[in-house]
């Protein structure tokens, strides 16, 4: 297994330096580095001396892959491409264009878009699998049938309808919860709602196919063998469907989980939550680079990592799978 | 079997129980009680306090007063830094007083003998302009570590180790005191003005003041050339050591090895690095014993490059005379610098907090200037998180400052001479807030949680109507919530304008002119205003907003070449009269004579999304009435920026916000060595008239006064005629306050706006709780639903059941 981690992290190296050039290769094809500097420096008097005077500083002024003017190795490693580059891959995220650390504000960040992402995972998959479940038993009833169709028009609002209908529904009309804001001290009052619209949001799609599965199983030889043993149909769904429905659900969630730090843009944007969703769309705003490329290159870690740990869990709960 | 069926209705049941458990343990512990309000987004200890909520909805990207230059950053440092002057806060037209100074500044001519010359004398003859400037004495910073000092009288915080920065991730975790404060100098003043010129800055207004304050210019370079030096010997310095570092290199003697080294660097490199290693005591023996001392000249650079030392080099544009007193000295005569004085840059600086951040493992923690400002104001930050909140809190040091017991005429009955003479501030505290939608933030501020707030588009007429007359009324809805609305028409300008390069609708030929005269008369402003700002600005008639000196209201101000003055009011021009000037220009019928096409011109907008869409053709229909064809060429921020630098748009929206309320502030904006194209000025429509370019040199310096008027007024005549914009709008503020709110007026120009404020907390409280009494029959009828849907299909379940049993038990016959 150690030698299958091994190479699976070798082959993400070449992916990782892909993703950070096709990152480097869009942002500036829309963004110039003067362009940065007005953005960073502001829209009333900012002369072109300044503008070249902040290239500088911030090493902007650079080549961008090739440098003609400097000797040996370093007229590739003295180009903006490799110095913007080569410290993300020991995590070293470095200053944002307006002089923040990136690194810092990465690590405090994070916190409020797990608190949020966390408990809309754990809550949500207690939700979804209990309503996919009660759906399966109940079904070819009307329960099934209605379940079905409430999924289906779940599933096709947009996740924002939710918000601000949640936000006017309880934080408005009914006055249950704040609507927005966040606070570290008391943050469970304000998660209620975000979390509340975050798992009925996701209740239509997942339940859906959280049931397609149940149904598949239900057919299954074990379970018929399980029937002749003479058990009652709730213990067959739950004690022997479940746990083998699980199996691809639980490998599916592992691959989010990393992920989940990543935090929501629009979740955060409504409710006021400090998370690193709107840290990228900050960063994008004020084109800055620093922020933009250390978020799509944790964003690629991350990924890579979920995909890992979900072939690993594959191994753990199926011992028919092994690495090769 | 019967022994299996009822665990699993068990499970059943006990899994619906957790899911409505796991429900209402989220629901309920989340509302906590706060005087029986479940959505207070505060905590239940700020009921009662004096404390004024606010929010935001952008990061402020500087808070340092010699860089920041935006009004969502004044927000903040306007309340914490004081220049020497401020604005009266109620007194229309804008008045400036003193702030910290003492009086008015002294402002005295000079000509090329240094005799002193009367304050009329002609620019001409003045040399130079001294103000002298005299501060309060006994004026306090805000306790910050940076002056807290030991026993024996030394700086506690200014050599810290890198092992005590590591403790350390933000302000309060350094411990200091009321105390840890000092008073408040001249030197602090001068120090600002030289820290305009710093090099890693970049402050957006050195550009203008090397203009006039004396020697700030080669001030700027001197330092410049420092900081390039510095940066460069830390640079071969460092790649010295990193040479030497090596283990092949340790045995060898120095001497040697800085020999080589020096012969394969670039002259002027080695010559600089020679420079450093002169600095060196010890250079002789092996490269082992000399790297210690070449690691402690490496640091003492990069010390020295932390700190740029401001007072290596003169700068004569400023003194120190005494320690309450300072001059600037101009080399001409500049009546807006009194302005400027008002601004925060020209805040006060002290000396030892620029040394206390420049320490090395602070920037990594986000320790800054930039982060914790330091001033003598009513506020100091006390928590600066742009991602959830900013928080300013009274300074405990603050001097208190009276509040003014004179306004403008209808101040008194509206109650904001209520509290004269009382000294100021109010507010204990100010929560900003981040807020990025507008919805979650106008039902915030309906709930009582922001006591004040701008109206969003989509909820004005829930908030205001707008009579026949014009004016603006709150509605029924808002009237019995005892909110109130303050309007003011703003010190700025939006506009459409024409590039004068462009071969089609610039150039000053007659042709061109009337041209611009059709469309400015063909697009309706008044009906945009209508349409899409819901009345919210009024149709500007040339560059100056009302409220300006030189603004002229009715039938005198109004545009000639665009409208007529009837029965008391200005009537746009006909389309008529539109279509003849088209002819005139050479377009009759909208149609090129030559070609016999239609004339097409080109609109440079930015954004493009579906909500512009209406606005779009909006103007696309204003010049069809006039037979013109308008093409919008949709463009990104950054590259219609790049088009206006080249000159490559056609007709293109702008605006403009006074920095301070002299005319010169707008007209500048049409002077022609201000172009965009040719000198990368603030004249984006490149407008270049010699009329107009000697009108403004002559008005320029002037004091207000009636030939400054008169001059004003052919200025305004002149770019009427040639209009070189589409004179827009000047935009009108609607805020809407709560009945605690108090003393709310609307002021474009003060930045330290804050310490006027009072909050009524009691009375906040009471309207809160009556407000968001929670509602919670609903979820009993959703739990009661849940339940009636659920007990048919266990009815289902068990029929089911009995079957099963039933034909177990006929198989067992």
């Amino acid at each position: 297994m150690l030698a299958y981690i091994v190479r699976r992290v070798l082959y993400a190296i070449p992916l990782l330096i892909a993703v950070n050039l096709i990152t480097f290769l869009l942002f500036f094809s829309v963004n110039s580095p003067d362009d940065m500097a007005r953005a960073q420096l502001g829209n009333k008097n900012v002369k072109p001396e300044m503008i070249e005077r902040w290239k500088r500083e911030k090493g902007y002024d650079k080549p961008k892959w090739f440098n003609a003017k400097a000797y040996g190795i370093e007229k590739l490693t003295d180009t903006l491409f490799f110095q913007k580059s080569v410290k993300l891959f020991l995590f070293d995220f470095g200053n944002a264009d307006n002089g923040r650390n990136i690194g810092y504000d990465i690590r405090v960040r994070m916190w409020p878009s797990l608190a949020i992402a966390l408990p809309v995972l754990l809550v949500g998959l207690l939700v979804y699998i209990t309503f996919a479940m009660t759906m399966a038993f109940f079904r070819a009833t009307y329960v099934d049938f209605w379940g079905v169709i409430f999924c289906v028009v779940i599933m096709s609002i947009s996740s924002m309808f939710y918000i601000i209908g949640g936000q006017y529904l309880i934080g408005k009309l009914l006055h249950l919860t704040p609507i927005s804001g966040f606070n570290p001290d008391n943050m469970f009052k304000f998660l209620v709602l975000p979390v509340i619209i975050g798992i009925f949001s996701g209740l239509g799609a997942t339940s859906r196919w959280y049931r397609t599965i149940f149904l598949e199983d239900i057919n299954k030889d074990y379970v018929r063998t399980a029937r002749a043993k003479g058990l009652s149909e709730g213990v067959v769904l739950f004690k022997h469907v479940l746990g083998n429905a699980m199996i691809p659900i639980l490998t599916g969630i592992v691959a989010t989980l990393p992920l989940l730090f990543m935090g929501s843009l629009v979740t955060e944007s409504f409710f006021g939550i400090p998370g690193l969703g709107s840290y990228v769309i900050d960063g994008i705003r004020a084109q800055d680079f620093g922020i933009v490329r250390s978020m799509v290159f944790l964003g690629s870690v991350l990924y890579i990592l979920g995909l890992l740990l979900t072939d690993i869990s594959y191994t753990l709960v199926d011992p028919r799978i092994r690495f090769s | 079997m019967s022994d299996y069926r009822k665990p699993v209705a068990g499970t059943i049941g006990r899994t619906w129980c957790w899911l409505c458990l796991a429900g209402l343990g989220l629901l309920l512990p989340g509302c906590d009680r706060s005087g029986g309000v479940w959505n207070n987004p505060y905590p239940q200890s700020h009921q009662g306090k004096k404390i004024l909520y606010s929010l935001f909805s952008g990061r402020p990207k500087h808070l340092d007063p010699a860089r920041s230059y935006s009004s969502n950053e004044y927000t903040y440092i306007g309340n914490i830094y004081e220049p020497p002057l401020q604005y009266h806060y109620l007194k229309r037209p804008y008045q400036l007083i003193p702030l910290t100074a003492e009086k008015m500044p002294l402002v005295e001519h000079f000509d090329h003998k240094g005799n002193r010359l009367p304050k009329q004398a002609p620019a001409s003859r003045i040399a130079s302009t001294v103000y002298t400037i005299t501060i309060k004495p006994g004026i306090k910073y805000q306790p910050h570590p940076a002056f807290a000092r030991d026993q024996q009288g030394r700086y506690k915080y200014h050599h810290l180790t890198p092992r005590q920065i590591a403790q350390v991730d933000k302000l309060s975790d350094f411990s200091f005191g009321v105390n840890d404060t000092r008073e408040l100098s001249a030197d602090d003043y001068v120090y600002q003005i030289k820290r305009l010129a710093h090099p890693r800055l970049h402050s957006p207004i050195l550009s203008t003041m090397v203009k006039y304050i004396d020697g700030l210019k080669e001030y700027a370079a001197s330092l410049r050339k420092y900081n390039t030096e510095l940066k460069t010997k830390i640079r071969v310095v460092q790649r010295l050591v990193s040479e030497l570092d090596r283990f092949s290199m340790r045995g060898k003697v120095f001497s040697q090895v800085k020999k080589d080294y020096l012969e394969a660097m670039a002259p002027e490199e080695a010559k600089l690095l020679l420079a450093e290693l002169e600095r060196i005591p010890q250079q002789t023996g092996s490269v082992k014993t000399v790297l210690p001392s070449l690691r402690k000249a490496l640091d003492k650079l990069r010390a020295e490059y932390r700190f740029l030392d401001l007072n290596r080099f003169p700068l004569p544009g400023v003194r120190v005379v005494n320690r309450y007193t300072y001059q600037i000295i101009l080399k001409k005569r500049y009546p807006q610098l009194k302005y400027w004085l008002a601004m925060p840059f020209f805040s006060p600086m002290p000396y030892e907090v620029e040394k206390f951040y420049a320490q090395a493992g602070m920037k990594q923690k986000n320790i800054s200037m930039d982060w914790y400002p330091v001033g003598t104001g009513a506020y100091m930050l006390t928590k600066n998180d742009p991602n959830s909140q900013m928080v300013l809190q009274r300074n405990p040091n603050f001097r208190g400052i009276p509040y003014p017991a004179s306004g403008e005429k209808g101040d008194r009955e509206k109650g904001l001479l209520d509290d004269a003479g009382k000294l100021m501030p109010f507010v204990d505290k100010v929560i900003f807030t981040l807020e990025k939608e507008s919805i979650p933030i106008w039902n915030k501020f309906l709930q009582g949680y922001y006591d004040t707030a701008a109206i969003p588009s989509d909820s004005f007429d829930q908030a205001v109507k707008i009579n026949v007359e014009g004016d603006a009324r709150l509605t029924e809805t808002m009237r019995s919530k005892d909110i109130q609305l303050a309007t003011s028409v703003r010190m700025s300008i939006s506009y459409l304008g024409f590039n004068m390069l462009d071969p089609v609708v610039g150039g000053n030929s007659e042709r061109a002119r009337k041209l611009r005269q059709a469309i400015s008369i063909a697009i309706d402003y008044e009906e945009y205003i209508s349409i899409f700002l819901n009345g919210r600005g009024e149709v500007a008639q040339g560059p100056l907003p009302p409220g300006m000196f030189g603004y002229l209201p009715g039938k005198e101000g109004i545009n000639r070449y665009v409208y007529d003055w009837v029965n008391g009011k200005p009537r746009r021009k006909p389309i008529a009269y539109a279509k003849k000037l088209l002819a005139e220009a050479g377009y009759p019928g909208g149609r090129d004579p030559k070609t016999g096409e239609q004339l097409i011109l080109y609109f440079d907008l930015t954004g493009g999304g579906a909500q512009d869409k209406a606005e779009r053709d909006w103007f696309r229909k204003q010049l069809r009435k006039i037979d013109i064809q308008l093409e919008i060429r949709e463009t990104d921020y950054n590259r219609f920026q790049e088009k206006m630098r080249d000159g490559k748009a056609q007709l293109f929206r702008w605006g403009w916000n006074a920095d301070y309320p002299d005319p010169e502030n707008f007209l500048f904006l049409l002077y022609g060595p201000n172009g965009k194209v040719k000198y990368r000025g603030e004249n984006a429509a490149n407008y270049d008239s010699k009329e107009f370019n000697r009108y403004f040199k002559q008005m320029e310096t002037m004091p207000n006064s009636p030939q400054r008027l008169a001059i004003i007024r052919k200025m305004l005549h002149t770019v009427q005629r040639d209009a070189p914009w589409i004179w827009g709008f000047h935009p009108k503020s609607y805020a809407l306050f709560h009945a605690w709110y108090k003393n709310a007026k609307p002021n474009d120009m003060s930045h330290n706006t804050l310490m006027y404020k009072r909050v009524l907390p009691a009375l906040r409280d009471q309207r809160r709780r009556q407000w968001n009494k929670p509602v919670l029959w609903p979820v009993y009828v959703l739990f009661v639903l849940l339940v009636v849907t659920l007990v048919p299909a266990f009815k289902v379940y068990r029929d089911k059941l009995n079957r099963a049993k039933k034909a177990v038990k006929g198989q067992g016959r």
